[in-house]
């Protein structure tokens, strides 16, 4: 899309261009069924395996332990239901996930702990809520937040969950941490973790979801048993093989990224601050490097959006709802972020494609946008 | 001109924005997001802004929503119920008009650097032998809305279109076939728009007020009968008072909410008054005194009166020139020039 300033990442970044190629022979010539037992779907059998293997090799984990599932959404539902399913008890989270993981949660009379004032989970409370509760089945932290980019502990996490709650399987919500945090180091300290390839540059369509160490969540979609019965539906080849395509060429460039892709945030920031009064929400700190969440006090969030737009930059403020508007955030509520600051806030988010051309155009705009709100008043 | 246009997803807001589109202005179109609860009515449900968003697309035009539900609680719904218990029957959608259509989005437009918005509604902009702007009725009289939209001053109106006022409805409809437009058989909104059909105003009141039931009584003080809940009661109802037939036709002429709940019956005499007190008035274009006419439901006749200024600010006394029934408290009392033709201003009949 010529003439677009994309600083929408963390919403779905492109796809990279040898997942494309890779995943286009599944989507015309062999478009065979895998689970076929003909030479025609063993060809295609071929592929999904070789693909499990290497996002297995990118995440540090057993081929065995990889589940193919429709979408991020999917994973993290089957990863909460699911194991509530199996095993009854009581599923635990944090108050700021996503609403994939929040939503069941809470739809199964689970429990959500507090954040602090930068998005992390209070421990304390966290250690409190297992404590209370002797037949918690299933934990639920994210590695990374979506909307302000907060990096988990997932190291302290695991420690508390497994202390207090021996018997819990311990899932993360690691959607948006793919692209920054070499998830070999996460995956040993949990379960379950689920991934959305859309979110790394694999095509929408495809999530994955780790189930290891002993958890089996029960299926959400039943069928045709696929995937060791753990989630049923032919698979999508085309999409399965682009997925462990992106994720490899991630994982090869991730070194090199994040340092380039911290320079890019701190050169939007810096560059957004020096003109305008903004608050930003997390220190860089303590986030990852794709996510730059900045609030405009006395702005409107949609109206910032609306002149963005029209100058071509896409970004996102809090997550829209069925209808398409703007909904107020829980993650900032529960960081306890004053209303009139999380009434106007942005989020810009960075990935692979991202130039420095991109990022000066970018706060250049959100710069005269904001003026001119402010202006307007 | 750089326009945006109102669309609620129904046919009257999409032939808005199409003729606005035509005529080669710069159309952005908006879906205002008003209601968070359940709503299978009127605007709003997720199904009108698909239709809106679509309708867009079909005419290339940019289409974005805007979440205003947090104000239309606050300015509509919650007064909505609190007039109730009060034993006043309000008018939300003009509310709505007054503080989400013609202020919140308006105010909204303008920031944005929108020269005017537009919206769907059977009213008219015209202009007198000065060049100022006047606010007509709607070419179709059956449908004309300048009742509801009696709140846009001239300053207002400057900045306001109404594209499909000079068309009659089955105009409207004609257009939105010829452009193919999915809305162009969806039947008009009726009601109240955050109110189920299958719930009702008695279920949605009930969640959130206490609903009393009260003594139903005549003029002289004698008990007919009792009705559930008084918040459902309005003056000039004539039905659903669990009186026992064949009698003379009674009329609700008062409703009672403190100290104790009351419905007074009476006949058609006992209904009628020769004035009635109007608070909260604005004007399009400044304060008109003497004879007018006033309507004071959205499609009823407008009676000959006279406006008279109180001492009080921002209210007028309406008298008659033949007795009329009694308006009910909330209901707007809206004043026409003599021609039946401009809106001079309008307010919320008081008790």
């Amino acid at each position: 899309m010529d003439g677009l300033l994309y600083l929408d990442h963390a919403a779905s970044t492109p796809m990279r261009p040898a997942a494309v190629q890779a995943m286009t022979p599944f989507l015309t010539d062999c478009f065979a069924n895998p689970s076929g037992s003909h030479r025609f779907a063993r060809t295609a059998r071929r592929a999904v395996d070789e693909a499990r293997e290497q996002v297995a090799v990118s995440l540090g984990v057993l081929p065995g332990e990889v589940v193919f599932t429709g979408c991020g959404t999917e994973s993290d539902n089957q990863a909460v239901t699911g194991s509530v399913a199996h095993r009854g008890g009581v599923a635990v989270t944090s108050a700021v996930e996503h609403h994939a993981v929040l939503d069941p949660v809470l739809a199964s009379g689970g429990v959500a702990v507090a954040v602090d004032e930068t998005g992390h989970i209070d421990l304390d409370e966290l250690t409190r809520v297992l404590r209370s509760n002797d037949t918690v089945s299933v934990v639920s932290i994210m590695t990374v937040n979506n909307e302000v980019g907060t990096v988990t502990d997932m190291a302290a996490v695991s420690k508390v969950v497994r202390r207090e709650a021996p018997g819990a399987w311990l899932h993360t919500d690691a959607v948006q941490a793919a692209c920054w945090i070499d998830l070999r180091e996460v995956t040993p300290l949990v379960d379950m973790l689920s991934l959305s390839a859309h979110k790394f540059g694999g095509p929408k369509g495809v999530g994955v979801l780790v189930v290891r160490g002993g958890a089996a969540p029960a299926p959400i979609i039943r069928g045709g048993g696929q995937e060791r019965e753990r989630r049923s539906g032919t698979s999508n080849v085309a999409g399965i093989v682009a997925t462990a395509v992106a994720l490899a060429e991630t994982d090869a460039e991730r070194d090199v990224e994040v340092e380039r892709v911290s320079a890019l945030r701190t050169r939007l920031v810096e560059s957004i601050s020096s003109s305008v009064d903004v608050h930003e929400t997390v220190p860089s700190s303590a986030s990852v490097p794709g996510v730059a969440h900045l609030c405009f006090e006395g702005i409107e969030n949609e109206a910032l959006l609306f002149l963005l737009d029209t100058e071509g930059v896409c970004a996102s403020a809090a997550s829209a709802c069925a209808s398409g508007a703007m909904e107020p955030s829980h993650v900032l509520a529960a960081m306890g972020l004053p209303r009139k600051l999380a009434g106007g806030a942005l989020r810009l988010s960075l990935g692979h494609t991202t130039t420095v051309e991109e990022i000066d155009a970018a706060a250049q705009a959100v710069v005269s946008s904001v003026e001119r709100l402010r202006g307007a008043r | 001109m750089r326009v945006l246009v109102g669309m609620s997803g129904g046919v009257d807001s999409s032939v808005a924005a199409a003729l606005l589109a035509e005529e080669g202005h710069e159309v952005v179109g908006v879906t205002m997001r008003l209601w968070g609860g359940d709503s299978d009515t009127g605007c709003c449900s997720v199904a009108d802004v698909d239709d809106a968003r679509r309708v867009a697309q079909q005419l290339g035009l940019d289409h974005v929503v805007f979440n205003f539900s947090d104000d239309f609680d606050e300015r509509v719904v919650s007064p909505y119920v609190e007039a109730h218990s009060r034993g006043v029957t309000p008018n939300p959608c003009i509310e709505c008009n007054r503080h989400l259509k013609f202020d919140r989005l308006s105010e909204r437009a303008r920031v944005l650097g929108f020269d005017a918005v537009a919206t769907g509604h059977h009213a008219r902009l015209e202009r007198d032998s000065a060049g100022r702007p006047r606010l007509a009725r709607g070419a179709d009289r059956d449908k004309d809305q300048s009742y509801v939209v009696h709140m846009v001053d001239a300053e207002e109106l400057e900045r306001t279109v109404f594209p499909i006022g000079h068309l009659s409805k089955a105009e409207v409809r004609d257009h939105a076939r010829r452009l193919g437009l999915r809305t162009a058989d969806k039947p008009d909104s009726q009601d109240v728009c955050f109110i189920t059909s299958t719930g009702g105003r008695e279920r949605f009141l009930g969640d959130r007020i206490p609903l009393r039931s009260a003594p139903v009584i005549d003029t002289e003080g004698r008990h007919l009968g009792e009705v559930p809940s008084v918040e459902m009661v309005t003056i000039g109802q004539r039905r659903g008072l669990g009186l026992p037939g064949g009698g003379p036709l009674r009329y609700v002429v008062d409703v009672v909410a403190e100290p104790e709940p009351v419905v007074v019956v009476g006949d058609g005499a006992d209904l009628l008054r020769r004035s009635v007190d109007v608070e909260s008035v604005t004007w399009v274009d400044g304060t008109v005194e003497g004879r007018v006419r006033a309507q004071v439901s959205a499609h009823g006749p407008a009676q000959p009166a006279r406006s008279v200024v109180t001492d009080e600010p921002g209210v007028i006394r309406i008298e008659w020139e033949e007795p009329q029934r009694r308006v009910a408290p909330g209901q707007s009392v809206v004043l026409y020039d003599l021609d039946d033709r401009w809106v001079l201003g309008g307010g919320v009949a008081r008790r």
